[in-house]
């Protein structure tokens, strides 16, 4: 009983099945890999998030250069095979700055979705799950959070606590709770009508194990996008923060603060605002195509 | 006579995939009424988009012609096939229920399609009317006027058939026409539209799994199975004499065509009453109002009636989802009317149900033995080992293969799904199976097989059924007693012999009537 | 079956029928009012409760140390501030004073709140407005073209083009604007708020992200429309691609994108913040990024009630011209 639009799914599932000679469910997340890993886009994404991750940890496997290293005769060189983003204003090597800029941004990031993650989760299966008042109060209070935009309600924090990575993490994690409870309770309360979750509950299960065994595995795909998405999105909010000037201490430097400080020297050296800046928008542009791809392919 | 539409071995190919039609040839003559009937996969929606230039961006021809008009269009442009649609071929789609653009009038819509033939504007608000009133609707007036949510599901499919025609095409294609609809008013539709395309001297191209509906009506048959064409010909020599098995499979599938062989109603003690069953909705009043329904042990009651009838929620009743507003329920003579979760909860080892929807009744993480077992872990019934024994026996006995088990869902298809879901069902050995329209979201032969199994279920396990259906055609073949339900009250029950030979009330006549098949036997 | 009737049907349609058109909009406007009472008591308690202490806060501000302070200038500051009081009172206080237009005094600048914006506002605005518009009409330009355009080398950069300007920072866009459209081809001032043209690389900056993030709903939208049956249905009465989408599909895909119209004005605020930094202009955002900076408490208070009030003020609007937009929600028959 196809329609016309629908056809095309019906013939691709068709000729799926008999391609498919293993079963079960090791071999459907084999296969699902495998047609992630058959993407170069996903590989290209997949490698440069891998090694920016890996340089924020361990910086040293990638540069030797020291980060704090001032050398006021090599100051504001373009970039060359020595100095692979040039220098800065002081001759410290602007590649070296990057690697481990990265460590405090993504420290500060992973907090910040750590934050979001704890909080809209349990907020919004919460809200889902047990609806009546405990929904709408729920819900009421992330349409108030909603209202205030992310990076203002960041700003407030940071107004009272103080400036610095750790409260700008905090004020960043508490600024995506609402979007993190909004898309838990949409998925809890989609999954939670399906058919098979009301064949659980007159097979006699209890609340507890539909929640555990049948809700939260079912809604917990497009949370996860939306954590991967979130992250890239955390990043520029933490440098957006430092590049307003409330981030770290100097000489430590954020990718913001890198990408502020080089605004001096926009006419005569760009390179020390542009590639930072690049090398950042690559960065969230690869976690955003991660993010699409697994959606994607999940389907 | 030159045909209006011509394929010729056509082969359709989808990215990547085998040929999901081979080799396909059919012409249909002006004014002639053509069925192509074939279950999914058959490939008749595929022939169909590719005869309309509507494939999707995957599909590509790969051989064959394709003639409408006399015109070679087997590889036009867009400006061509555009020139086509509308004005040579027609399309009344699937589901009248989305077929509309929600934001637009019906008036604008339908006129948009007749200007498309150059019709002035001042001129074309006259045609609009004029093809709704031919397409039966009553009140052209008002109904151009509103907006396809304020139609009944009836009344949008009148307006997609006038806009089919809206472009006085020479042939009109209906895909699964109203099969979204309930039975009487979808029999009433397709008189219509039959009635309307040969007045007119339209050619009807009928896209359909309904071998009997397309008997009723069509001049011939074409049947089609795995992308190619098993048979065709004139349709009382296709049902009267089938030349091959799948055909005869078809035939046998269907009880119009068949004809009845109810089971015998012998008595039996009562498992499940409701005794004046009332409930009331805030909002939208009464949905069942004083209804008297008996499962008998080891029979079937088969529960029939129209969407809003009150059959889901008597359904939901007996499941103890649905507090009563009036009357009585009773288990075994225990009373149950107002018993909560708590008091129900070891009940449900008894009373077990069978949801309509096999695509979204198992957990798609779930692997079949998992799922089958599940309700064994919910009320700690034996240890591992034993319930992966159970699980084991359940799917042997509702006749699938043992390397099922470690399946996931996506890996069956939508019978071996049903077939999983019922065995789930069976797992704590229920007295009860409530069967909401279990078969309604299959293929033809699939629903065969699973009434079969059903049958066989009952013999093995003396297990009663409660069965809701809105096709009393299925019902047929299953049902010991049947019930009739209409707006919430019951007009009819009794021994299925009896309300399928000597039926009591008007709206089972009418239910009885819209069974396709049986005009075709008569002919 | 079962499923379907657990599902309850869209609120604001049984609002409509229930109360009618009038109820409906006297209570939606209720909705906005409480949503904006509690965006406020929510700044009171980050910005009045979550420091250890107020009134350091308030005086590091004027470069006044709290030690240095006798007791005696000490009650009298925490006096001046109203600090003094229970917190209760604070509270009242100020948001009566805020509901008569008195948002305190900057502690900086020693001004009333309330003529440091009335100052700064009308740039933002204009920037804003401009770059709302521009966000607007390339987000419907590139996802119409994306459907449209039947080339699919095309089709896919105008796809993927959308998940670009969300990924990078904005001020870094305004910074490459600045390099190529300013030092490099000399055609734009960099920097400044004199005469119009300054107004266009600030303006594009804060358009990108805003517009990029529209096009994406919009795209996928627009995606899901098409496959809709009655887009089939439209194109086999023989309507040309052009009017399938421009008709039918647009109209229809553009009605949930109106949803996220608040969240995209919201960001505008934002957006000025980091604009109006990178390109040095005299506005709401340069003010509040001054008083973070100054922990300039009473102001920044009042750009996030500011903030709060445009996304609640834009999401009343577009749920009183939904049902005018959507008539399957206006009809109570």
């Amino acid at each position: 009983m196809t329609t016309l639009t629908q056809s095309r799914v019906t013939a691709a599932a068709r000729a799926a099945a008999p391609a498919r000679t293993a079963t079960g469910r090791s071999a459907r997340r084999r296969a699902t890999a495998r047609a992630l890993l058959r993407r170069p886009g996903f590989l290209i994404a997949l490698a440069f998030t891998g090694f920016v991750i890996l340089s924020a940890l361990v910086p040293a496997w990638f540069t030797s250069a020291d980060p704090y290293a001032t050398a006021p005769a090599d100051k504001l060189l373009p970039p060359s095979a020595a100095h692979l983003f040039g220098t800065d204003e002081l001759g410290r090597d602007l590649f070296s700055r990057v690697l481990h800029g990265g460590a405090l941004t993504i420290q500060a990031t992973a907090l910040a979705i750590g934050i979001a993650l704890v909080g809209g989760l349990g907020l919004g299966v919460l809200s889902g799950f047990v609806g009546g008042w405990v929904d709408a109060l729920v819900m009421r209070a992330v349409d108030v959070l909603l209202a205030i935009p992310g990076l203002l309600l960041a700003l407030a924090i940071v107004t009272a606590v103080g400036f610095g990575t750790v409260p700008v993490a905090v004020a960043v994690g508490v600024g995506i709770i609402p979007g993190f409870a909004r898309t838990t309770r949409a998925e809890v309360l989609r999954v939670k009508t399906l058919p098979y979750v009301e064949a659980a509950r007159t097979g006699g299960a209890p609340w507890g194990r539909v929640l555990l065994r049948h809700v939260l595995p079912n809604s917990w795909g497009p949370v996860a996008v939306l954590a991967v998405l979130d992250f890239g999105a955390a990043i520029i909010a933490v440098a957006a923060l430092s590049f307003l000037g409330f981030g770290a201490e100097p000489p430590a430097a954020e990718w913001g603060t890198l990408i502020s400080a080089g605004r001096n020297y926009l006419v005569t050296s760009p390179w020390l605002s542009l590639l930072p800046g690049l090398f950042v928008g690559l960065l969230v542009l690869a976690l955003n195509h991660l993010a699409r791809t697994v959606e994607e392919v999940g389907r | 006579m030159t045909a209006v539409a011509q394929l010729t071995d056509l082969e359709v190919t989808y990215r990547r995939h085998a040929p999901a039609v081979r080799g396909v040839s059919l012409s249909i003559a002006p004014g002639e009424v053509l069925a192509v009937v074939g279950e999914s996969g058959s490939g008749k929606t595929t022939t169909a988009s590719a005869l309309l230039g509507l494939l999707p961006a995957a599909g590509r021809i790969t051989g064959g012609r394709i003639e409408v008009d006399g015109l070679d269009v087997t590889h036009a442009g867009e400006r061509v096939r555009r020139g086509l649609r509308g004005r040579v071929i027609g399309l009344v789609p699937q589901d009248p229920m989305v077929g509309l653009d929600p934001t637009r009038r019906v008036a604008g819509q339908l006129a948009e399609a007749v200007r498309l033939r150059g019709v002035p504007r001042r001129t074309a608000q006259v045609e609009v009317l004029q093809l709704l009133h031919e397409a039966g609707v009553d009140d052209p007036e008002l109904r151009a006027r509103q907006y396809p949510h304020e139609l009944s599901g009836g009344l949008r499919q009148r307006v997609l058939i006038a806009l089919a025609l809206a472009g006085r095409p020479r042939l009109v294609v209906a895909d699964e026409p109203t099969s979204a609809l309930d039975v009487t008013v979808q029999r009433r539709i397709l008189d219509h539209l039959v009635d309307q395309v040969r007045t007119s001297g339209t050619a009807l191209l009928i896209i359909t799994h309904d071998l009997a509906m397309a008997a009723d009506r069509a001049d011939r048959i074409v049947v089609m199975q795995d992308g190619r064409v098993v048979e065709h010909g004139p349709t009382a020599t296709v049902v009267g004499q089938p030349q091959e098995a799948y055909t005869r499979r078809l035939i046998a599938a269907a009880p119009g065509l068949r004809g009845f062989e109810p089971r015998p109603d012998e008595p039996a003690p009562d498992v499940l009453r409701l005794t004046g069953a009332t409930v009331d909705f805030p909002g939208s009043g009464r949905v069942l109002d004083g209804v008297d329904l008996t499962v008998q042990r080891g029979r079937t009651l088969a529960v029939v009636g129209e969407s809003g009838s009150g059959k889901t929620t008597a359904l939901r009743v007996a499941l103890g989802l649905q507090r009563l507003t009036a009357g009585r329920i009773e288990l075994d003579g225990q009373d149950l009317t107002d018993a909560g979760w708590k008091q129900w909860r070891p009940l449900r080892r008894r009373v077990q149900l069978v949801h309509q929807n096999p695509f979204a009744a198992l957990d798609p993480r779930f692997t079949v033995a998992e799922s089958v077992a599940e309700p064994l872990v919910s009320f700690r019934v034996g240890d591992r080992r034993t319930r992966a024994t159970r699980a084991a026996e359940l799917i042997d006995r509702v006749g699938l293969p043992a390397d099922t088990l470690s399946r996931l869902p996506a890996e069956l298809s939508g019978g071996q799904r049903q077939r999983v879901a019922i065995a789930r069902a069976l797992a704590l050995s229920p007295e009860i199976l409530l069967l909401d329209e279990p078969v309604s979201a299959l293929d033809v032969s699939v629903q065969a097989q699973i009434l079969d199994l059903l049958a066989d279920l009952q013999r093995e396990l003396g297990v009663s059924y409660l069965f809701v259906s809105h096709d009393l055609a299925v019902v047929a073949q299953v049902a010991h007693r049947v019930a009739v339900l209409h707006r919430g009250r019951l007009v009819e029950s009794g021994a299925t012999t009896q309300v399928f030979t000597d039926p009591r009330h008007e709206r089972t006549r009418e239910l009885l009537d819209a069974v396709p098949g049986r005009s075709a036997v008569a002919r | 079956m079962t499923a379907a009737v657990l599902a309850a049907p869209g609120v604001p349609r049984t609002r409509v029928l229930r109360w009618g058109p009038a109820g409906y909009i006297a209570g939606r406007v209720l909705q906005a009012a409480g949503v904006l009472w509690a965006a406020y008591t929510v700044t009171f308690v980050i910005l009045w409760l979550l420091p250890s202490d107020p009134l350091a806060l308030v005086l590091s501000a004027n470069n006044v140390e709290l030690d240095s302070l006798t007791p005696a200038q000490l009650a009298e500051a925490q006096a001046r501030y109203g600090l003094d009081q229970p917190v209760l009172t604070q509270y009242w206080t100020m948001l009566t004073n805020a509901l008569h237009g008195d948002l305190g005094t900057s502690t900086t600048k020693g001004v009333p709140v309330t003529q440091l914006i009335a100052e700064r506002l009308p740039g933002t605005l204009q920037l804003s407005g401009l770059a709302i518009l521009l966000a607007l009409g390339g987000g419907v330009l590139v996802a119409w073209l994306a459907a449209y355009v039947r080339w699919s080398p095309l089709r896919l950069l105008l796809t993927r083009l959308p998940s670009a300007g969300v990924a990078f920072p904005s001020f870094w866009i305004g910074l490459l604007l600045i390099q190529v459209f300013a030092f490099g081809l000399g055609w734009l001032p960099s920097t400044g708020s004199a005469g119009p043209q300054a107004l266009i690389l600030p303006a594009v900056t804060m358009a990108i992200p805003t517009g990029a993030a529209f096009a994406q709903v919009l795209t996928r939208s627009l995606t899901d429309t098409l496959a809709e049956p009655y887009i089939t249905t439209a194109t086999a009465t023989g309507l040309s691609r052009a009017a399938v989408i421009g008709r039918h599909a647009l109209r229809n895909a553009a009605l949930p994108t109106l949803t996220i119209l608040g969240l995209l004005v919201g960001g505008t605020v934002t957006g000025a913040i980091v604009t109006e930094t990178v390109f040095a202009r005299q506005g709401v955002g340069t003010l509040a990024q001054e008083s973070v900076l100054n922990q300039d408490v009473p102001v920044v208070q009042a750009v996030v009630v500011l903030a709060a009030a445009a996304f609640v003020l834009v999401n009343l609007l577009v749920d009183l011209l939904y049902p005018l937009l959507d008539p399957r929600i206006a009809r109570s028959r």
